[in-house]
């Protein structure tokens, strides 16, 4: 059945090439999955869910999809953002099947990659994902989109074939492309995976991932890209896809070879800060919504991979740290959930005011009430405000961090990056605060003076997201049974 | 049927077209290229009923001193369907580079000059598949020269064009000089084992004690080899050889030569790296030496290109990496892994739909265009939306995206370089994939991302270019996602 999610955007797309009505056949892909998918995050551990076909016999690939909590969750957020990237943003006119042919493919490569139990074909969603993001900047993008595009494809490129080369290396030692079989290996103590070569393993997995996650220094490629992609681009990519390279440290590096990562546990705190402290003071300078919107999401990609150098810590050394997991993937959906609603709002910004210079706006709340209040409901989130998705999940990160803390010992490296990185909290009211209030309040001035507010038809995916942002920051349990 | 059939019917095709072209209508030579793409067919087909000699022992023919040299078993059959497929389709884009055939060989619009041009291919094909059978080294070479003799030809067929003539010299040159090393190499193996014959080579092998002549006499074959496969030291030739031959002919050898050398090599070396011999270590050294370097020069020559044939050139360069460090890392088939051969088998089939393929493209903006600089498909996206689509997915094959052919062929050979523990081969390898990630976008970006130049029309695709692209297109994508056919195939 999960193969449905897959491949109903696949044949929207498919027909739409053979000439269906690009923004109808999307929507209704988009809406058919929006179901199933909640259907399936809700009642993952049905049995009908799973499938698997054998593709090859040396080496045995098998396209196979099966659903655990997290993966769960992941499709669930999918399926959200992509039902809202669909009926946000406007597609340019006799570019339509471009438009959403791009979003539809985007989104059943995220799904795929999620859903995916076989090393093969976890990897190659996730690229099929990425050429259409690639087409979609470059064509459709705005500003300098060539460059753009073209730091974005070289880096993720990159990236990707250096985690090609750590995932061959692990299927070479586990001697199958099977995840659940190589994490159950390793569970029993039958696959045994010397520290030198976890190390190796690790340490390819981490740049390979963290470059598709714009992990500092390798980042810089993520805010040019968002702030130039148009908006369902940009809400996929910075709101799903880009957490498949977390979603992959936790899937394969944690169970598989945590002393490998806890090997690198150092370097990769200080990368992470780098994310959150540096990229913070970046965001707070930007001029321009999008590029801050590019950077805010790139600084907090810092608090996930901080629940997952905890996690590995603690996984190295024995102990048990039963919250940095939920901690992580909650922050990644709050996250993604509110940088995919940023995203499709800041789009709405530009076409009724036709700048996304912060100096050209203001008192934009007066002609757009509910852009307004949507805006700032969604802006609070994201700098974690309680009641909102992220907020529970930046708590559970720090409190993550402080799980195996004992006076004794003294600070380890992790609680003492987890000291910085809450800095990055007070960063990031800043920048969103101040965004806010150029954007919103004060006077109206030429470009915002009788600015179309949202539409019916704007509010629809705006809300949808809204709703899963309160649902789960009132909630968070509703996610965090999944992973029971 | 016995196999040798397949050679003797191959050749007899080719005669016979001669025959065609020599006393058939002079105005139209198309009839001869037609001719040839369906007696080639007919023998694809055949070639699925060819049996060898363990498969009826009491026949006749099994009985024949023939077998002696000429080995028939899966493996050769699938390089024989591989030349077959590779010169069909070569055949196919023949007929439609005509009106550039015409113009440099008669004079425009008469095309009595071209007609050789769809029958020499045959013979190379039939030089290829006795490749694929050889299992002697004298065979192995007269087989090899057939091929190189013929392509002598092909690369200069344009004799009113500067540029071809003067490939045509490069290669002769470069190929009568590497014919040479290979000749001195059989020697020096022959005075080191006392044989000619691959099977008694790889029996005499393990019992050598002094080792130095033949692996004196391994190395010049490598780089014999080396040059019809187009890896390095002996990859000079192939940038000014490509962008000079006639585009058919540039991908027939970045297809059929460099496949048939490949077969060769594989089966060159397989006695040599059995178990046990004494020569192994210092032959997968040799080898692991040959792709790094491969690896680092194709890739990063081809970073600089601006022209579309000549970064298929270099690109033809890396793949050749590629291939070779596949047989760097030595291995037989295991339970869960395929071996070299197949690797090398695999990638080959995939590199064979790719690069054939973007040939196809490039011939067709030659002729419309008349440029092969990476600027003429500016735009392309606009131009011929479909022709556009299907160069993306080519191009991303022939970057290793996955759920394209390209992919599995470099996820199988980084898995095998990986459990043969060739480190730095894979780093070099990896450097390499992500400089292909840049020079191939560079085609997409083009096509999509730039605006047509002035004036220039909508490319309009003749009918067996279309068809020919969308089936290999198609075929990248299949299987990309569901392999098993060519496994099937191999085995």
């Amino acid at each position: 059945m999960l193969s449905l999610l897959v491949l109903i955007p696949l044949v929207a797309f498919i027909a739409m090439l053979a000439g269906a009505p690009a923004r109808q056949t999307a929507i209704a892909a988009g809406a058919a999955n929006l179901v199933l998918g909640l259907w399936a995050a809700f009642t993952w551990k049905a049995s009908m869910w799973a499938m698997s076909l054998p593709v090859l016999q040396k080496p045995a690939l098998h396209l196979s999809f099966a659903l655990d909590g997290m993966s769960a969750i992941m499709v669930l957020l999918s399926v959200i953002v992509t039902m809202a990237a669909l009926l946000s943003g406007k597609a340019p006119e006799g570019r339509e099947k471009l438009y959403y042919g791009s979003s539809l493919l985007i989104s059943a490569g995220a799904i795929g990659a999620f859903a995916a139990t076989d090393l093969f074909f976890f990897y190659a969603f996730h690229e099929l994902a990425l050429i259409p993001t690639f087409l979609m900047i470059g064509i459709l993008g705005r500003g300098d989109r060539k460059d753009a595009a073209w730091k974005i494809t070289i880096y993720l490129g990159f990236g990707s074939i250096i985690l090609l080369a750590g995932l061959v290396w692990l299927a070479n030692v586990a001697g199958t492309f099977d995840i659940p079989t190589m994490v159950k290996a390793a569970k029993e103590g039958s696959l045994v995976i010397d520290s030198a070569t976890q190390k190796g393993i690790a340490g390819l997995l981490v740049l390979g991932f963290g470059v598709l996650v714009s992990l500092f220094p390798f980042h810089s490629w993520a805010a040019p890209a968002y702030a130039s992609a148009p908006a369902p681009t940009s809400m996929l990519h910075a709101g799903v896809l880009k957490k498949f390279g977390l979603y992959g440290l936790l899937r394969l590096a944690i169970p598989l070879v945590p002393e490998g990562l806890n090997a690198w546990l150092v370097p990769l705190l200080v990368l992470l800060l780098g994310n959150i402290l540096w990229v913070g003071l970046v965001t707070i300078n930007q001029k321009r919504l999008d590029l801050l919107l590019g950077n805010s999401s790139v600084m907090h990609m810092g608090y996930i991979f901080l629940a997952i150098a905890a996690l590995a810590a603690a996984t190295a050394n024995g102990q048990m740290n039963s919250i940095a997991q939920p901690a992580a993937i909650l922050l990644m959906f709050g996250h993604g959930i509110s940088i995919a609603m940023l995203f499709g709002l800041a789009d709405k910004i530009e076409r009724s005011t036709g700048t996304l210079e912060l100096t050209d706006l203001g008192g934009l709340a007066k002609s757009a009430p509910s852009l307004a209040f949507l805006f700032g409901m969604v802006g609070m989130a994201s700098i974690g405000l309680p009641g909102l998705a992220n907020f529970a999940g930046e708590v559970m990160v720090f409190l993550s961090a402080f799980q195996n803390y004992s006076p004794a010992a003294g600070l380890g490296p992790v609680q003492i990056a987890c000291i910085l990185a809450i800095w990055g909290v007070v960063i990031s009211a800043v920048y969103m605060l101040r965004a806010y209030r150029r954007i919103f309040q004060g006077e109206s001035v030429k470009a915002t003076d009788g600015a179309a507010d949202l539409t019916l038809a704007d509010r629809i995916p705006a809300v949808l997201l809204a709703v899963a942002l309160l649902a789960v920051g009132l909630y968070p349990n509703l996610l965090l049974n999944l992973l029971k | 049927m016995p196999a040798y059939y397949l050679e003797a019917l191959t050749v007899t095709l080719g005669l016979a077209l001669l025959m065609l072209e020599a006393f058939g209508p002079s105005n139209s030579k198309k009839l001869v290229g037609f001719s040839a793409a369906a007696g080639l067919t007919f023998i694809l087909i055949l070639s699925f009923y060819a049996i060898g000699p363990d498969a009826k022992p009491d026949a006749a023919w099994a009985k024949w001193p023939l077998w002696n040299f000429y080995a028939f078993d899966n493996l050769a059959r699938f390089y024989k369907g591989f030349a077959l497929v590779c010169t069909i389709l070569v055949v196919l884009m023949s007929l439609d580079f005509r009106s550039v055939l015409s113009r440099f060989t008669d004079h425009p619009g008469s095309e009595a000059g071209t007609g050789e041009y769809y029958a020499l291919p045959v013979f190379a094909c039939a030089g290829m598949m006795w490749m694929a059978s050889a299992k002697d080294l004298a065979g192995a070479f007269v087989a090899l020269e057939l091929v190189t003799i013929t392509f002598y030809i092909l690369v200069s067929f344009l004799r009113r064009n500067v540029g071809s003539l003067e490939a045509g010299v490069k290669y002769l040159i470069l190929g009568a000089l590497s014919t040479g090393f290979l000749v001195y190499g059989i020697a020096w193996i022959y005075g080191a084992t006392g044989t000619m014959s691959l099977v008694e080579i790889g029996a005499k092998v393990g019992t050598i004690t002094q080792t130095a002549p033949l692996l004196f006499g391994i190395a010049l074959v490598l780089i014999a080899l080396g040059f019809k496969i187009g890896a390095v030291p002996m990859q000079v030739w192939i940038p000014d050889v490509y962008q000079g031959a006639p585009t058919p002919t540039t991908a027939f050898l970045s297809v059929g030569s460099k496949a048939a050398g490949f077969i060769l090599l594989i089966r060159f070396l397989d006695p040599l790296l059995q178990p046990g011999s004494p020569v192994a270590s210092h032959v997968t050294l040799m080898l692991a030496i040959m792709a790094g370097a491969t690896l680092l020069f194709g890739n990063l020559a081809a970073i600089a290109q601006t022209n579309f044939k000549r970064l298929l050139a270099y690109s033809s360069i890396s793949h050749a990496g590629f291939l070779v460090l596949a047989l760097a890392s030595w291995k037989g088939d295991s339970a869960n892994q395929l071996g070299s051969i197949g690797t090398v088998s695999f990638y080959l089939a995939t590199y064979l739909l790719m690069t054939l393929a973007s040939f196809f493209v490039l011939a067709q903006v030659r002729i419309q265009d008349g440029s092969e600089q990476i600027d003429a498909f500016n735009g392309l996206g606009k131009r011929n939306p479909t022709l556009a689509l299907g160069l993306t997915v080519i191009m991303a094959a022939m970057a290793g995206v996955p759920l394209t052919a390209g992919f599995l062929g470099k996820l199988f050979v980084f898995q095998l370089a990986a459990s043969a523990g060739l480190w730095w081969c894979i780093a070099l390898a990896v450097v390499g994939a992500a400089a292909g990630f840049y020079y191939y976008f560079k085609l997409i970006r083009a096509m999509w991302w730039e605006v047509p130049a002035d004036g220039s029309k909508p490319l309009v695709l003749p009918q067996i270019t279309r068809y020919c692209l969308i089936g290999l297109t198609l075929a990248v994508i299949v299987i990309g996602v569901y392999p098993a056919p060519i496994q099937a195939l191999l085995n």
